[in-house]
């Protein structure tokens, strides 16, 4: 996502991360940090809900672009159910498959992008580029 | 130490056999990650799984990475400045040609270098200084992505652009 800042330039923007400094190292204000996690644990995907509900309410985003994994979805389930645009784009790693977070974006994502022209099809996910 | 990656998920016994065949005939040391491959290699260490970090040491000891054509290698290679040599499964070997496909997309970037053939991959690991990959040099795919994320989020606003 800090490759593709330039894209969101134009937009105030809010960024959350898993990993502390991560935003600084770009030249950017310091973010909300909330655990990692992954579906094989629960306990940690529950306290990322319980972390990102609150900035959630408090930021109000009219849009939630995130390139996964977990806690980018859960970002994009809550802003879905906010109202706000979501932005799917799943990791370049997953050459071979979209990953189990980008398939369940697929149900929510307003743009559901792949960076894999052979895993793109023509109802999504897409594929607009790649940062390789 | 050249460090030969197949993946966990499937079996690659021609690339674990012609590396075998290889190491034959190099003085360099050549670790094996197999999977679950079948042939029994002679010349090279194996070893069928490696946690990530033992992965991680591995690639950090070696001085070339030779792969399957999988991503997620590519970008070890790169983080790591090493070169990498791959070697995609082609149809029969995989569920499809992905990996031909993965490669097709990389093909021409530095220190990324791609071998169909096993006479082609003798001649990648026997040269004595192949180019290392990086991160860097992605400016121009960067750019082209974010310039079409741009556009598309304009019309998901209503035709701003």
């Amino acid at each position: 996502m800090m490759l593709l800042r330039d894209a969101i330039a134009s937009y105030s923007a809010v960024y959350v991360t898993t990993a502390p400094g991560l935003t600084a190292r770009f030249g950017l204000p310091e973010g909300y940090v909330v655990t990692d996690c992954n579906a094989r644990r629960p306990l940690a995907v529950l306290r990322c809900t319980l972390q990102l509900a609150p900035i959630m309410l408090r930021e109000r985003p009219q849009m939630v672009i995130t390139t996964g994994a977990a806690p980018g979805l859960l970002g994009l389930v809550l802003g879905k159910l906010m109202g706000a645009k979501t932005i799917w784009i799943d990791s370049v790693a997953n050459s071979e498959r979209l990953s189990m977070s980008g398939k369940i974006a697929g149900w929510l994502a307003d743009i559901w992008l792949t960076q894999w022209e052979h895993l793109a099809r023509p109802r999504g996910p897409h594929f607009m580029g790649r940062l390789l | 130490m050249i460090l030969v990656t197949t993946g966990t998920q499937l079996p690659f016994d021609r690339l674990i056999r012609a590396m075998d065949d290889i190491a034959a005939q190099i003085d360099i040391r050549v670790f094996a990650q197999t999977g679950p491959s079948r042939y029994v290699a002679r010349h090279l260490e194996c070893q069928a799984y490696l946690p990530p970090q033992e992965f991680e040491a591995k690639a950090k000891a070696s001085s070339l990475i030779v792969s399957h054509a999988g991503i997620g290698t590519v970008l070890t290679a790169m983080r790591l400045g090493r070169p990498i040599i791959l070697f995609p499964r082609e149809n029969g070997e995989h569920r499809n040609d992905h990996q031909v496909a993965t490669c097709n997309a990389l093909r021409g970037r530095r220190g990324v270098h791609i071998a169909r053939t096993e006479d082609e991959l003798y001649d990648l690991v026997a040269k004595p200084l192949l180019v290392p990959a990086a991160l860097v040099d992605s400016e121009a795919a960067i750019r082209t992505f974010s310039n079409n994320l741009e556009h598309s989020i304009a019309r998901l606003f209503g035709g701003r652009s």
